[in-house]
């Protein structure tokens, strides 16, 4: 059947298929079962096995948003998520559902509602004032079992990606983690969980076609807060359960806060960064003022924290933070790919770089070639000027 | 103490790109790599076992040249290696593949401590690590920055947090996944590379392993990849041009208004 | 290359690729700049067994010989010809022991170089350089010891050193039979060091006087017998020459990788310099010396390997001629960076520092040039 057209080999995302004899040959240690092939073939000379398996979805509905809270404070990253899951609750026709797990956080349904919570599952107990891994699974899990939700969002943060991926395993079903893009496949009403992958080199889009819920956790300031509806109100559904759901194994000694800045980076609106070009630790002085200038926080590439020039929490990037402020003034950064998945959702970026072929110039909305010890001190005198400061 | 680290081959992500013509990855040339964040994994199993004794077993699950990895890991004074392979586990999610390296764990027999590292360069999921613990059902604390404290019973380590970090004890047996700040992998030595070149590797199948054929590869793996494609390249805007004061100017201008 | 070396060689050369590119490259300017002695790579190197690389296995080490040695040199030496000399200078310094010392020395000292102890070689004085035979200081035979007497100059880890293979006069009526080895200890009483030598190059590595006022040392650290002084020197000589010869190829090669990089980003007239013929046939030739010199250093390494006995004319000149390389190549790379080169934020005048003193050191290229020639008419004259 097949008929040596090609096709398949050049949408292999692995390069895995080449051509002997005008037949598509498959190496098998390098094929990931993308089914990329199988979509591309006219002749449908590829086949892609699997089991086939009854499942039953019919029992489960509603998008579910995992609320993390601190302190008795709901994360921001929940309202993100809110407002992601009514669009998705929308097109599926079915509620929208917060799940709120504290000690004293009673009062934060009404917040949540307003976020666009149709109901509130509550489970309030002094087990569960801090995040351990034991209790929070345990109860998700029971919370899960009981009302079935088809679709459960979380922030990819410390907390989520912990708490999420056990439960996904305790339960058999599939997670996406860190997705950038998810939308409704509505004639197989599925969730379509779109992520990067290799460094953010290639996007992916994968669906959990058969187990439920459909679990996927994204990170924070990637989607947009719900709105406020003062008058909103909904159904909060409290849970109780015993010892042997809420025990926990592990135990938390101790918390240690260390906040260096002042203007958090992960919430700020305007960040000026510094990569290698900034040459010495000393040196980050000059970005530090103008971000002082300007009201923004200070970030900096891997190579700059790597140096050991700044500390790892300005670190801005894939194994740093994700960022997407108003402003984003990168300085001596070159734009590696690994940097440029932290930032490149910021509104304006503005790249100051001797080097005129640094990629980060074909991401920026202004590019200055120039060195960046005579430009960043102008903008700086600059705006002091027009700020009157 | 008996330690288990679980790593990860995987391409050099900064060598990663994508044949703009043909949408595909070009895998040529692209060198295989341990896991960044296993490398700390490795280290940090070896530095426990040259202060407390005992043995660090080393595993990995992928294609047989997986083996180059392991050797490397050896190098840096894992004792043992064991490559978990068979076509059977080709398309394994996260799902499927933390369950495999579980029974591969159960397999390698007593164990104090399983180390991973925080995620892996290519998926970026951080899934398996709490995968493995579950499916083991033991105790497991993510994101661990320094251990202050070992023993056969407990252990009592520092979690990192986006504010600063917690401390938590947890009963051993359990599994630690930890980050980059947890210690500064040596390079192998001589002795080491030698030693790893003449190491058997352990290599196990899912026969071996007494794996669920229905809970390993595609079959096992709730979630599917439906589409792969290179993400929409944001626009570069322009290159201001001219005296640093006329830059400075319209830069000033242009950003003032988003203030 | 790579195809004729064989898998433990390889292993050896990778990692030391490996430590220079990771680790000695970033902090060598600054080991420049401070002129201090690296003892942070010092201690990579031991963890990283390369220290051992030529000592044998029952002593602790990997059992190469000099080849291994001159592959780990040149690749150390990529990274700076300075912090490389704290494993080169040690492999001149350990070499007599190796050549010339009887069991229980080298049980006694070959495990610890093995582990990372630092040793140095101690013949050169003011008065005797290339004139080696005119050295001054003497060993007294006194009951169960010798007491030194003298100055060293330039001994490179000089200071650093634990441990001194050092040549004295036991018996200066005898002349050239007159000289004797010996190993002293670093902390032994009458053992001093002169201030820290400022150099144009190098400047990662330690060089000072090393003084012996009334030094004692027991009578077993006599290395051979009496007189067998000068022969130990040539015969340490032979053996260490091929590892200079590899420091400069390994400077040069350097030199060449960052002249390329430059000529490659640089725009001049609208174009990459690397397109104007006249840069392109300066590297052109830069890599072929460089090539013709790491051909003849991994020649005469694996001739004094085999255990040949006239290795004294290649040995002389692999030295020669990759140290001559190594200088014209880091002037040209300075050329080629043109005022940049010039700059001390740019690595290649560095390079150019460095590369002298392998003109100098372990015999000048004069000396070497002589050695050539004798052994020519003395091949003539069996004939």
């Amino acid at each position: 059947m097949c008929a040596g057209c090609g096709l398949c080999v050049k949408v292999c995302p692995f390069a895995a298929i080449s051509m002997k004899d005008k037949k598509a040959v498959i190496d098998y240690d390098r094929c990931n079962l993308c089914g990329a092939c199988v979509e591309a073939c006219k002749f449908n000379a590829i086949e892609l096995k699997t089991l086939e398996r009854k499942y039953d979805h019919a029992s489960y509905k509603d998008v579910w948003v995992f609320c993390e809270q601190k302190k008795s404070v709901v994360q921001s990253v929940a309202y993100e998520l809110l407002g992601e899951g009514r669009k998705l609750a929308s097109k599926l026709d079915c509620k929208l559902c917060a799940v709120l797990l504290g000690e004293g956080v009673k009062d934060s349904a009404g917040a949540l509602f307003e976020r666009g919570a149709d109901i509130v599952y509550l489970v309030d107990s002094p087990h569960l004032k801090y995040y351990q891994d034991d209790p929070y699974s345990k109860v998700l899990a029971e919370l899960i079992n009981e009302f079935k939700p088809e679709i459960l969002l979380s922030g990819a943060t410390t907390i989520g990606r912990s708490l999420i991926a056990r439960v996904a395993i305790k339960i058999n079903t599939g997670l996406t983690a860190d997705c950038t893009g998810l939308d409704i496949d509505l004639e197989k009403k599925l969730l379509l969980q779109t992520r990067p992958a290799f460094g953010g080199n290639i996007m992916a889009t994968i669906i959990t076609p058969n187990h439920r819920p459909q679990m996927a956790t994204v990170r924070h300031k990637v989607m947009r807060e719900a709105v406020v509806e003062k008058t909103r109100k909904g159904v909060l559904v409290e849970k109780k359960y015993d010892n042997d759901v809420l025990s926990t194994r592990t135990n938390l000694v101790d918390i240690v806060e260390e906040i260096e800045e002042t203007v958090n980076l992960a919430e700020a609106d305007i960040i000026v960064s510094g990569g290698r070009g900034v040459g010495a630790p000393e040196n980050f002085g000059i970005i530090r003022e103008l971000a002082l200038t300007i009201g923004g926080a200070v970030g900096a590439s891997r190579s700059a924290v790597d140096a050991d020039w700044i500390p790892y929490s300005h670190q801005v990037g894939q194994t740093g933070k994700t960022v997407c402020p108003k402003i984003y003034i990168a300085c001596g950064i070159s734009g590696q790919i690994q940097h440029l998945i932290g930032m490149q959702s910021s509104k304006v970026i503005v790249a100051i770089n001797k080097d005129p072929d640094a990629p980060i110039f074909k991401v920026a909305t202004y590019g200055v070639v120039g060195d960046l010890f005579q430009v960043v001190p102008a903008l700086t005198k600059k705006f002091k000027q027009i700020l009157g400061k | 103490m008996n330690i288990v680290v679980c790593i990860k081959q995987v391409p050099n992500t900064t060598q990663v790109r994508i044949n703009p013509e043909t949408n595909t990855l070009i895998r040529e040339g692209v060198e295989s790599i341990i896991n960044p964040f296993d490398m700390y994994a490795i280290e940090e199993g070896v530095r426990l076992r040259e202060k407390l004794g005992g043995k660090v077993t080393v595993v990995s699950m992928g294609p047989p040249q997986a083996e180059g990895a392991l050797r490397e890991a050896i190098s840096m004074g894992c004792d043992e290696g064991v490559l978990v392979t068979d076509r059977a586990f080709a398309g394994s999610d996260t799902w499927a593949t933390s369950y495999v390296l579980s029974q591969a764990v159960k397999k390698i027999g007593d164990f104090n401590i399983v180390l991973c590292g925080k995620q892996a360069s290519d998926g970026d999921t951080a899934q398996v690590g709490p995968g493995i613990s579950t499916h083991l059902d033991i105790p497991q604390v993510t994101y661990v920055k320094k251990i202050e404290t070992i023993d056969e019973k407990k252990a009592r380590v520092e979690r990192m947090t986006e504010e600063g970090f917690e401390i938590i004890e947890t009963p051993v047996p359990c599994l630690l996944t930890v980050v980059k700040e947890i210690n500064e992998p040596r390079l192998p030595s001589l002795k080491g590379k030698m030693r790893a070149k003449k190491t058997e590797i352990k290599k196990m199948t899912a026969e071996d392993l007494n794996c669920d054929f229905d809970k390993i590869g595609l079959d096992g793996s709730p979630t599917r990849v439906v589409k792969i494609f290179t993400p929409a390249p944001r626009r570069g805007g322009e290159i201001l041009t001219g005296e640093i004061s006329e830059i400075v100017d319209k830069l000033t201008r242009e950003l003032r208004s988003e203030f | 290359m790579d195809a004729l070396l064989t898998e433990e060689q390889k292993m050896v050369k990778d990692l030391c690729r490996q430590i220079a590119r990771e680790k000695i490259k970033p902090v060598a300017a600054e080991y420049d700049e401070k002129e201090e002695f690296p003892w942070p790579i010092v201690k990579i190197l031991a963890d990283s067994d390369i220290f051992g690389v030529y000592i044998a296995e029952e002593y602790g080490g990997m059992g190469g010989g000099v080849f291994e040695m001159a592959l780990a040199t040149e690749e150390l030496s990529w990274g700076c010809g300075g912090i490389a000399l704290a494993f080169a200078a040690t492999g001149l310094g350990t070499f007599p022991i190796i050549l010339f010392g009887s069991d229980e020395q080298k049980k006694k000292y070959l495990p610890k170089i093995a582990k990372g102890t630092i040793a140095a070689f101690c013949i050169t004085e003011a008065e005797a350089g290339s004139d080696a035979g005119s050295i001054k200081t003497s060993a007294v035979k006194d009951g169960d010891h010798y007491v030194l007497n003298g100055t060293k100059q330039w001994i490179t880890n000089g200071g650093e050193a634990d441990i001194y293979t050092v040549i004295a006069m036991t018996d200066k009526s005898k002349g050239a039979r007159g000289a004797s080895a010996f190993i002293v200890e670093k902390g032994t009483k009458g053992l001093e060091f002169g201030k820290k030598e400022k150099k144009l190059g190098i400047r990662g590595s330690a060089t000072r006087e090393v003084v012996f006022a009334d030094c004692r040392i027991p009578r077993e650290n006599l290395l051979s017998r009496e007189g067998m002084g000068f022969i130990v020197a040539m015969k340490t000589f032979d053996y260490s020459r091929p590892g200079v010869a590899a420091q400069a190829v390994g400077i040069a090669q350097r030199a060449l990788d960052e002249s390329v990089e430059y000529a490659h980003q640089r725009k001049q007239f609208g174009q990459l310099i690397s397109s104007f013929q006249g840069l392109q046939f300066m590297l052109a030739d830069m890599s072929i010396q460089i090539e013709a010199a790491r051909a003849i250093v991994y020649r005469a390494a694996k001739m004094v390997d085999s255990g040949e006995k006239n290795i004294a004319k290649l040995s002389a000149a692999a030295k020669t001629f990759a140290s001559d390389t190594a200088m014209k190549v880091t002037t040209d790379a300075v050329q080629i960076l043109g005022g940049y080169g010039y700059m001390r934020e740019y690595p290649v005048e560095k390079l150019m520092r460095d590369a002298k003193i392998t003109q100098i050191y372990e015999g000048t290229n004069q000396i070497q040039r002589a050695v050539i020639a004798s052994n020519l008419i003395k091949e003539l004259k069996k004939k």
